[in-house]
């Protein structure tokens, strides 16, 4: 489960959710970090879709523990767009999940120059509304 | 049955396609003319230049960043009655897929004369905002794929930092080594009189810029300009009759890895690993029989995944086979002849520049800049976020 924690103020962008994918986006704001898993042919992905992108089946939900580490990352120091330029500077990895796919996410809870490739990250969501949370991660 | 005779081998049009021509709209800051300007100006060069008449053109293709129906509607400005059209987009690599396209399209008869075209307002329009971001408004919602990543304050710079970092920890790759691509491409353009920058540069020059998104510096980064270019390719046939030597379409090829950087499925592997190995088996040649190489080099990064996914060198080992000055002039394989992405102009999406300066070193016309006995060339282009690269062979001698 991830830790839910209410946004003070949400500025970034907001995921707009459709087809599908808003469960995703629901069960953040409930703790639960989904991925997908076939039945078919065994693939497990994210981002979520209607299809199996790997055999075309249909996925099922699937919890994912919360857990993975830093597959890659960059400190973003420069961004016009706001708010992000009022956050300077901030990490941007890809997080590799202990089930396998791989999400983007932001790194926080430690200075950016201490992320390193390979480091053992956890999920917490971030509440932007009643049923949307958007996942994050710190230092495990 | 199934006879041919000498006379009906004779008879048969040699359709084996061809570049015939090539012009460039004003680069790299042109605030006289808007995006269709620098379309329509490319597009008069490439005719004078080839000697076709815009009334032979029979087939166009082209992309930009105007909308969704910016080429049937450049279709109907130019005044272009086409009966093969085609609109593919793949970022910067659209030209690259586009002649793949198009040198299938000549061969089946489809059409006779294809005109492709690319022009950009981008910098005298929105000033260098491409890299960094500015485009989101706060709080805005992001439907489709780009809600995994939007909330994150990823940057286009950003994206290619992803793979930069991740080829550096798994093959020890460093920012120096990265650096002298820039370095190398900075030498070329300083024999181009229209480059934006001209100036020497070092190592420590690209090591000493801002950093912008780790490991990526400033300079590692490509310019933000405006232009614009256009290709004329033709028959064999036809070509005989126009005003340049001909430039033959040896292979062509294309890929796609992924759309979005959060789905690339290898970070230190492009596309390129796919389609350059289709390209090089149909042009019947090694990466050994290449003499120069026009590569995508929106970022540093970009050249060595393109680098090595092409074969020039093997997997990991781009950074040193950059650092032993190949690339350089003088050197056996010489990069962006033109002084590239990183120097001389980037109009958003650069792959039509590519096809453009492999064609004039192969005619030989590149003066200064000229690649000694150059018989083969390679564009290479990357679009999206090392999304769809397309790789075109192309040679002086007909295949």
């Amino acid at each position: 489960m991830m830790d839910v924690r209410s946004a003070e103020t949400w500025q970034r962008p907001i995921p707009a959710g459709g087809n599908v994918v808003g469960e995703f986006w629901s069960a953040a704001a409930e703790g639960r970090l989904l991925i997908q898993h076939c039945p078919s042919c065994g693939a497990r992905q994210f981002y979520p879709r209607q299809l199996c992108a790997t055999c075309g089946g249909e996925p099922h939900w699937e919890q994912a523990s919360g857990t993975g580490v830093v597959h890659t990352f960059t400190i973003v120091r420069q961004n016009g767009a706001a708010p992000f330029k009022d956050e300077l500077p901030y990490v941007v990895a890809m997080i590799e999940l202990a089930e396998g796919p791989r999400m983007m996410g932001n790194v926080t809870g430690c200075a950016p120059e201490a992320v390193t490739v390979g480091m053992a990250v956890r999920a917490y969501a971030v509440k932007v509304e009643d049923n949307l949370a958007v996942p994050f991660w710190e230092p495990a | 049955m199934g006879q041919h005779t000498t006379d009906n081998v004779a008879a048969v049009a040699d359709r084996t396609p061809v570049i015939a021509g090539i012009g460039l709209s004003d680069y790299p800051k042109a605030p006289h003319l808007d995006a269709t300007g620098h379309h329509v100006q490319a597009m008069q060069r490439a005719l004078a230049d080839s000697g076709v008449r815009k009334q032979d053109i029979d087939g166009f293709a082209t992309v930009g960043m105007l909308g969704a129906d910016e080429a049937p509607a450049l279709a109907e400005y130019l005044g272009i009655d086409h009966r093969w059209f085609d609109a593919t987009m793949t970022g910067g690599s659209s030209f690259e897929f586009h002649v793949q396209h198009a040198a299938a399209a000549i061969r089946d008869g489809m059409c006779d004369t294809v005109l492709i075209t690319y022009g950009s307002d981008f910098l005298s329009r929105m000033g260098r905002v491409l890299g960094t971001g500015g485009f989101m408004q706060r709080a805005q919602r992001v439907s489709g794929p780009g809600q995994w990543e939007a909330p994150y304050g990823q940057t286009l710079i950003g994206s290619y930092a992803l793979a930069a970092r991740r080829h550096m920890h798994e093959y020890g790759t460093t920012s120096e080594q990265l650096a002298e691509i820039a370095v190398g491409v900075r030498e070329y353009a300083g024999l181009n009189p229209l480059a934006m920058y001209r100036d020497p540069l070092t190592v420590d020059d690209v090591l000493a810029s801002r950093m912008v998104a780790d490991p990526l510096h400033k300079l590692d980064c490509c310019v933000t300009s405006d232009g614009g270019g256009a290709i004329i390719l033709t028959t064999a046939e036809r070509a005989r009759d126009l005003r340049q030597p001909p430039v033959y379409v040896l292979g062509a090829a294309g890929s796609e890895t992924h759309w979005y950087i959060s789905q690339m499925p290898d970070f230190t592997e492009s596309g390129a690993a796919r389609c350059g190995p289709v390209a090089f088996a149909q042009a019947g040649i090694t990466p050994a029989d290449v003499d120069t190489i026009q590569l995508y080099d929106s970022f540093t990064i970009t050249v060595l995944l393109l680098l090595e996914g092409l074969g020039f060198c093997g997997k990991g080992e781009g950074g040193a086979f950059v650092a032993e000055g190949h690339l350089r002039k003088g050197g056996r394989l010489p990069l962006n002849t033109d002084g590239g992405g990183l120097s001389s102009c980037h109009p958003g999406m650069r792959g039509i520049f590519l096809l453009a300066e492999a064609t004039r070193q192969l005619r030989h016309q590149a003066g200064e800049a000229q690649v000694p006995n150059c018989d083969i060339a390679l564009a290479c282009g990357s679009g999206g976020w090392l999304s769809c690269i397309a790789a075109v062979i192309l040679g002086r001698e007909h295949p």
